[in-house]
């Protein structure tokens, strides 16, 4: 049975907050990750769904460092506050 | 918070000239606006130490968008506080540039309001640009902008605001309408515009004819070119005024036609159709006499960056001919199987020109289902990266040998 957007969206969020300060994930990374974990339950439509859902909600953020990144939300270290 | 306009010894000296200036504009808004004075002061620093003062890049944005906005912080707030942010924000433009003075006079009431009054019309893809925004205002203006009807262009790892050239708005020579094409991609794309998800940036930029005003070739990853297949139109008693009037067709027409497919006696000119290579220079030198042919259409080519990570690169053909017609499923199924491989097997920040190079274009486009034409190679057998397999027997490879 095909996965739904949310349980996509938790796994990518346990991906990120893993990841968080040790590696920056692009959105290709992710989307590769759910598909080599669920295989045909989770098309590409379905995990786009799923961190459009996640940023939409706050809980990810887009970050840019010569390329474009999803990361937990977090304070710049470059902000000048 | 500066109080005064500084000293700036050195940006004056650019405003010297009977060139515009932008020094000139940002003294001008610094009247008005602690932004704009701070960046003179930072300006004429990084002038006197040769270095830049800014930090590039980070988690600026608007809720929810992952492109159109560029974060920028000084390095040096307490001495610059006006400018301690003072990030980019771009503005998706209307297709071929074309505003009421309405619409511009709103865009400028948003960014007195909001920003340091700086603008940038318009960036090098083609974007309005807002230039210096703190980071709490960046909600605000993106609210004000949607209310007037605007939207954030792309930025990042996503496809770029597409861009074309005025088309058939204002220019005869159109091949077709960029304006439509543009305003269609920009349209089916608002996902891959707003949300970063490629290896690296991706640019659709449509020009009507080969004159490319756009310059779509050098800049654009997929380039869309008006052109025609049929017979250049001519009017010889046209041609004929132009040589009364003192026009050289044998040396400046016929003699810069880079398919050496024009002829003139002094009487008649005469051009071997299918030796042109639809360069546009006979049409433009003698507009009234020349048009392009009535079978119009677009070229479609792909691979063209600016030399940031690798060297330049230049677009190839990918389509000779392709009749843009609404709603262009064609092009966007075609786009879509690239951009699947490009995703699956793209290195970060490659682009797909690079991408191409890496695996080879026989490769690519056995991937993408589309099959090699000689419009694809520069030069004959000097490019020889598609390989005509099936012609090739079983047993050839034993001919001549012992």
């Amino acid at each position: 049975m095909a996965k739904t957007v949310e349980e996509i969206a938790e796994a990518m969020l346990n991906m990120v907050t893993d990841a968080q300060g040790i590696k920056k994930l692009k959105p290709t990374d992710l989307i590769k990750a759910m598909r080599e974990l669920y295989g045909d339950e989770a098309d590409k439509k379905l995990c786009k769904g799923a961190i459009k859902e996640l940023v939409n909600s706050g809980k990810c953020v887009y970050t840019y460092f010569g390329g474009s990144f999803i990361e937990l939300p977090h304070r710049e270290s470059a902000a000048n506050d | 918070m500066a109080d005064q306009i500084p000293n700036t010894p050195k940006l004056d000296e650019l405003e010297k000239g009977p060139w515009p200036s932008f020094v000139k504009e940002i003294k001008m808004a610094a009247k008005n606006s602690p932004m704009a004075r701070d960046l003179l002061g930072v300006l004429e620093l990084s002038y006197n130490e040769k270095i830049g003062h800014w930090k590039h890049g980070g988690i600026v944005g608007v809720m929810g968008y992952g492109g159109g906005v560029i974060g920028r912080y000084s390095d040096m707030p307490e001495e610059f506080p006006g400018i301690s942010h003072f990030h980019t924000i771009r503005i998706n433009q209307p297709s071929g540039w074309f505003y009421t003075a309405d619409a511009l006079r709103t865009l400028c009431d948003i960014w007195d309001k909001h920003g340091s009054g700086l603008t940038n019309m318009h960036g090098s893809t083609g974007d309005i640009v807002f230039l210096g925004c703190r980071t709490d205002a960046l909600e605000p203006v993106f609210e004000d902008l949607t209310k007037a009807g605007f939207d954030l262009g792309g930025s990042g790892s996503d496809v770029r605001t597409p861009s074309c050239c005025c088309g058939p708005a204002r220019c005869e020579w159109a091949c077709y309408d960029t304006l439509a094409l543009t305003y269609d991609l920009t349209m089916h794309y608002q996902d891959e515009l707003h949300r970063p998800a490629f290896p690296y940036k991706f640019k659709f930029k449509m020009s009507g004819c080969p004159n490319d005003c756009v310059a779509s070739i050098a800049r654009a990853d997929m380039s869309i070119i008006g052109t025609w297949r049929d017979d250049i139109q001519m009017n010889q008693d046209e041609v004929k005024k132009y040589a009364d009037n003192g026009l050289n067709i044998q040396r400046d027409v016929a003699g810069n036609c880079p398919g050496k497919c024009m002829d003139w006696d002094g009487n008649e000119l005469k051009i071997e159709n299918e030796y042109c290579v639809r360069c546009m220079h006979c049409i433009n030198v003698m507009p009234k006499a020349l048009r392009p042919g009535k079978d119009r259409g677009a070229c479609v080519l792909l691979g063209s960056k600016a030399p940031i990570v690798e060297g330049a690169l230049l677009s190839s053909v990918l389509i000779p001919f392709w009749k843009p017609e609404p709603p262009y499923e064609d092009l966007k199924d075609l786009v879509e199987t690239m951009h699947d491989l490009w995703c699956e097997e793209g290195k970060a920040r490659e682009r797909i020109g690079e991408f191409i190079q890496r695996v080879g274009m026989g490769n690519f486009l056995e991937e993408i289902g589309l099959e090699p034409l000689p419009e694809m190679v520069a030069h004959p057998r000097e490019n020889p990266y598609v390989f005509y397999e099936e012609y090739y027997e079983e047993d050839d490879g034993d001919e001549g040998e012992e």
